[in-house]
């Protein structure tokens, strides 16, 4: 309990950079997910085909390398000077945004063919089938995976400790220099992460069942 | 191309999808170029740069760092799914003193991150007295208990998922319960759960990466380690770019073994309903299979 209470100040300062992180790339993320999300499934095979590379890309490529890219790579290029805690934020945002693309994909696809049959029955366009018949019925299915993807990106915040930024998985580096045995700091770092995690499920469980539609 | 999402296009819509196709190409070439523009503005291209890579005795080292990244890979891969493979027998045992720590067990593993676990085996156990932490140690046994829950969270959703009759239809010729579960339940729940086995397993290569931030001398590592030799240069986006194009090797050649065997279950189970839009890649996916 010493190591937590006598080291505060570095507890809440990482742990502000850990939210910080994750509320703005999640933002981003959903964003940029669904805008590759739609292209996938649209009918411009250029969009498609963008979608469909960007999405196997980034997927296939580990969070670490990503991250690599932007804190060392960047730098190296010329641009104005940017702060580690901004380029984990692009890197996580980029990242996570393909998972939210497959999310929201994944959930269109629950959407029975023939809610989308009716849309276009009664002529409505891609645009108005999308977005008054098809997505409202798809985020409902989406809950669940998406808050996955959430759970999963707290839980990726971590790697940005490898690259200079002070967030919860730095908080050991920063202590050993004060003299704390790391195994607790750890402990209370996982802890901390375990009750973040706890939150987010019940959140997807609860909502989960105020959206559940009968079918 | 047909899909119910849209009519087939008229003159008109014809014309704006060429439009957009166009735009969309333009777009996205415009930012490659960009990213090309500046790569080259910033002489990353420059021979100098890249002459490190020339060596014979560098290609030794980075396929030396390909083998410690496979190394524990391969190590990771087995033991989690025998790790897997118990705790999910466990998690469906039915005697509570079994599955309810069992269960406590998975959950806590899929909370901790596993950067975080790994630092723990690393960082943290030494000082009590554990003398035989390497980083390969950190790194399979973070990746083991964490891909060993997700395993016995995906065995035991393809276990449940099989009909009932299976089982019964055992006990009632009069197999005891570990019969069934090794006989009949298993066999079919591995095999109808190995598209997203493989796709997790994408997952556990993927993650060894996070080695790098442990010190384990992997492709990472390796890539750090040439960026910074001043006297070339620091080519820190060259090395990147020969070990990210390895490691994307490698995820995409593992990914595809799992579309392949994907396609195959799925041709021999038959068409599944027909639902909007192209066909999902996994049907157990989203977060589950994230690192």
């Amino acid at each position: 309990m010493d190591t937590l209470l006598n080291n505060l100040d570095i507890f809440v300062e990482g742990f502000k950079n850990t939210l910080i992180l994750f509320f703005s790339s999640g933002a981003i993320a959903l964003v940029l997910g669904t805008i590759i999300g739609s292209m996938r499934v649209s009918p411009v095979p250029a969009m498609r085909a963008f979608g469909t590379v960007y999405v196997n890309l980034v997927r296939n490529t580990p969070l670490t390398l990503i991250m690599f890219f932007f804190a060392f790579g960047y730098p190296k290029l010329g641009f104005p000077k940017a702060d580690y805690l901004v380029l984990a934020l692009i890197a996580l945002s980029l990242y996570t945004a393909t998972y939210v693309a497959e999310a929201l994909r994944s959930g269109v696809n629950t959407v029975p063919v023939g809610q989308a049959e009716a849309a276009r029955a009664i002529g409505l366009t891609f645009g108005q089938s999308m977005s008054l018949v098809v997505l409202p019925q798809a985020f409902r299915a989406v809950v669940p995976p998406m808050m996955n993807v959430f759970i999963a990106l707290l839980k990726n915040t971590t790697v940005a400790a490898g690259f200079s930024v002070l967030e919860a998985g730095a908080i050991r580096q920063y202590l050993s220099e004060r003299g704390e045995p790391a195994i607790v700091v750890l402990l209370w770092v996982a802890g901390i992460f375990v009750a973040l995690v706890a939150v987010l499920s019940w959140a997807q469980r609860s909502l989960e069942r105020k959206w559940k539609v009968a079918r | 191309m047909s899909s119910v999402l849209f009519d087939v296009p008229g003159p008109k819509a014809i014309l704006r999808h060429r439009l957009l196709g166009v735009l969309t190409v333009v777009v996205v070439l415009a930012i490659l170029g960009f990213i090309f523009w500046r790569l080259f503005a910033t002489g990353q291209f420059a021979a100098t740069k890249w002459q490190l890579f020339t060596f014979p005795l560098v290609h030794q080292r980075i396929i030396e760092a390909t083998i410690a990244t496979l190394t524990a890979f391969g190590m990771a891969a087995v033991l989690s799914l025998v790790l897997g493979i118990v705790l999910a027998i466990g998690r469906l045992s039915s005697r509570k003193w079994i599955n309810v720590p069992v269960m406590l067990f998975t959950e806590l593993f899929r909370a901790v991150p596993l950067l975080i676990l790994m630092m723990i085996v690393y960082y943290g156990l030494p000082p009590l007295g554990v003398t035989f932490v390497t980083p390969i140690v950190a790194v399979v046994t973070g990746l083991t208990l964490y891909n060993g829950s997700v395993f016995a969270e995906i065995f035991r959703a393809g276990i449940e998922s099989l009909p009932k009759g299976q089982g019964e239809a055992g006990y009632a010729i009069g197999l005891t319960k570990g019969q069934v579960m090794r006989t009949i339940l298993m066999p079919q729940a591995l095999r109808a759960m190995l598209p997203i086995t493989i796709s997790q397993l994408v997952v556990v290569l993927k993650d060894t990466a996070l080695g790098f931030i442990v010190t384990y001398q992997e492709l990472l590592y390796l890539a750090k380690f040439y960026g910074s030799q001043l006297q070339y240069g620091s080519p820190i986006i060259p090395s990147a770019i020969v070990a990210g194009s390895i490691y994307i090797g490698l995820c995409l050649l593992l990914a595809g073994v799992a579309k392949i065997v994907e396609i195959r279950t799925r041709a021999g189970v038959g068409r599944r309903d027909k639902k909007l839009g192209t066909p999902a890649p996994t049907p157990f996916d989203g977060g589950a299979s994230i690192a």
